[in-house]
């Protein structure tokens, strides 16, 4: 074996340089147009942002400031505010968002699926079938529980 | 007890302006000359578009009331939504003494950025996208859902009861469909087979005009996905998050000035976003719907914007005659309704679209003409 240089002590032909070399360049290429077509993405959140900001510091110089104790007081209907609004509240709610989270990822798996269905054909949707199968049943229990009800 | 917490916020303010700058220069240093003014044109044209859309919606809906609406500000109240934008704008922004301030003020910001953002995969027209990029139907899905946090910090930086327990509704209803929403998306791409957004557009070119698009074999969840859009941007019926009658105004209540105004128009601009994705997604966007019929060339002549436009306009006039038509959903009936019935009727659907795409159905899902 004709070694040609060395990397962190391990010796490389030419011939595997040359392939590492053309391999980095393509991946180099792909990252950079991917990058390119992202750009106007990244435009658009600092856009937004700015039209989020903007017009709040616009309306910071030109409005008014007279604030007093009355008017800056948490609004409860012209009561003075009974407590803290940091309050308990319905468990309910954590519940909803576990399930949200469930159902979320489910979605999020069968998004890859969903593309490539026509390639998958039959197999694939036997094996989602399968799949969405066990997530109903998982439902229908959670509805049984009264995990959904609301009243 | 009681623990506070020191917040500082200078730190991750100069590391966000940071970023920002360093975004901004790169992002110019990158950009074809012309993508700029585009931009530009497009964000004043959105903007535009939802100022006119409270008109809209105010003159609409007073003609369904059998009133006028506004009528005095300019000719036929025409300049009613920029003397509205200016009275905002000389507004006291006013603080709770109470609130966390520093999130008090990101909220709106947190709501706008994504509202807007989203539009970046959006296309007007065959080729006419700003980012043309592959994973476009997820960036959106993020996007949108991003929108919800804007509505928790607001309702929990205010710290008042009225705003915790909007947000909290608020945050509850728009988890629930967007499960719907996100279930109607996967089958427009086993449908569509891509991700890229005029992909899914011209994957619904064919040779029976309108009857090609998607709304046909996909109708349960055509109409899911628009009342689930519903929702998600709060609009009647579905607008417990705010609720005049109940809890005032829901997560906003303590907001005044220019920092109402922007959760105003980011609702407003979701509205949009809502309309034109539905109008793409099932009404095959910018295409014609003489596809292939026999009056084709003889409306050739109308550009494929105009088509677009007019799609999502008639979405848009749907949100409004919805909520003058409803009364608003008791809570329970919008969860029910949410979890019992779309989510079991979307994934049933889904089933039976897999069926349909596999026995190759025309003239949707048949390969041999492709």
């Amino acid at each position: 074996m004709e070694v040609a240089f060395s990397v962190f002590g391990i010796d490389r032909t030419y011939t595997e340089f040359r392939l590492y070399y053309a391999f980095s360049a393509n991946l180099y290429g792909e990252v950079y147009s991917m990058l390119e077509n992202y750009l106007p993405v990244l435009l658009f959140i600092l856009v937004g942002l700015l039209v989020g900001i903007g017009p709040v510091l616009a309306g910071f110089i030109l409005g008014p400031h007279k604030p007093y104790k009355e008017k800056q007081s948490p609004y409860e209907c012209g009561f003075e505010a009974f407590e803290d609004a940091r309050m308990k509240f319905d468990v309910r709610y954590y519940l909803v968002a576990i399930l949200f989270i469930l159902f979320d990822l489910e979605i999020a798996f069968l998004f890859p699926w969903a593309v490539v269905f026509k390639e998958l054909g039959l197999y694939g949707f036997v094996v989602m079938s399968i799949f969405l199968a066990i997530l109903v049943v998982g439902f229908i229990y959670e509805w049984r529980k009264g995990a959904l009800e609301w009243e | 007890m009681k623990i506070s917490m020191p917040f500082k916020p200078i730190g991750i303010i100069a590391g966000l302006l940071f970023f920002l700058l360093a975004g901004v220069i790169l992002v110019l240093w990158q950009l074809p000359i012309i993508t700029i003014p585009l931009l530009v044109i497009t964000v004043a044209g959105l903007l535009l578009g939802v100022a006119y859309l409270t008109y809209a919606e105010r003159k609409i809906i007073g003609y369904i009331q059998v009133r006028i609406g506004p009528n005095r500000v300019g000719p036929r109240g025409w300049l009613q939504p920029i003397a509205d934008a200016v009275k905002l704008m000389f507004k006291e922004i006013i603080f709770p003494s109470t609130a966390n301030r520093f999130l008090f003020v990101a909220a709106p910001a947190l709501t706008m950025a994504p509202a807007l953002a989203a539009w970046a995969v959006i296309p007007f027209d065959d080729k006419w996208v700003f980012a043309d990029i592959n994973a476009g139907l997820l960036y959106i899905l993020a996007m949108t859902s991003m929108g919800v946090y804007g509505v928790i910090l607001a309702g929990w930086a205010s710290n008042s009861k009225y705003a915790f327990l909007g947000a909290m509704r608020s945050a509850a209803q728009i988890v629930a469909y967007e499960i719907a929403m996100g279930f109607a998306l996967v089958g427009v791409l086993m449908a569509a087979g891509s991700l890229n957004l005029s992909d899914i557009v011209n994957a619904q070119r064919g040779d029976y005009g309108f009857l090609n698009w998607y709304w046909l074999p996909l109708l349960p969840l055509f109409l899911i996905y628009f009342i689930s859009g519903l929702a998600e941007t709060n609009r009647a019926p579905f607008d417990v998050a705010e609720g005049e009658s109940e809890i005032v105004a829901g997560f906003h209540v303590e907001y005044s000035g220019m920092l109402f105004a922007v959760f105003f128009l980011a609702e407003y601009l979701n509205m949009i976003l809502i309309a034109a994705l539905t109008a793409l997604l099932f009404l095959g966007g910018w295409l014609s719907p003489f596809q292939g019929t026999m009056l084709e060339t003889a409306f050739a002549w109308v550009p494929g914007i105009a088509w677009f436009l007019m799609k999502t306009s008639i979405f848009l006039f749907l949100f409004l005659w919805l909520r003058a038509t409803f009364p608003r959903y008791r809570y329970d009936q919008i969860m029910r309704l949410g979890w019992k019935v779309f989510i079991p009727l979307t994934i049933v659907w889904i089933l039976v679209l897999g069926i349909l795409i596999l026995v190759e159905l025309p003239p949707w899902f048949s390969t041999a003409g492709v």
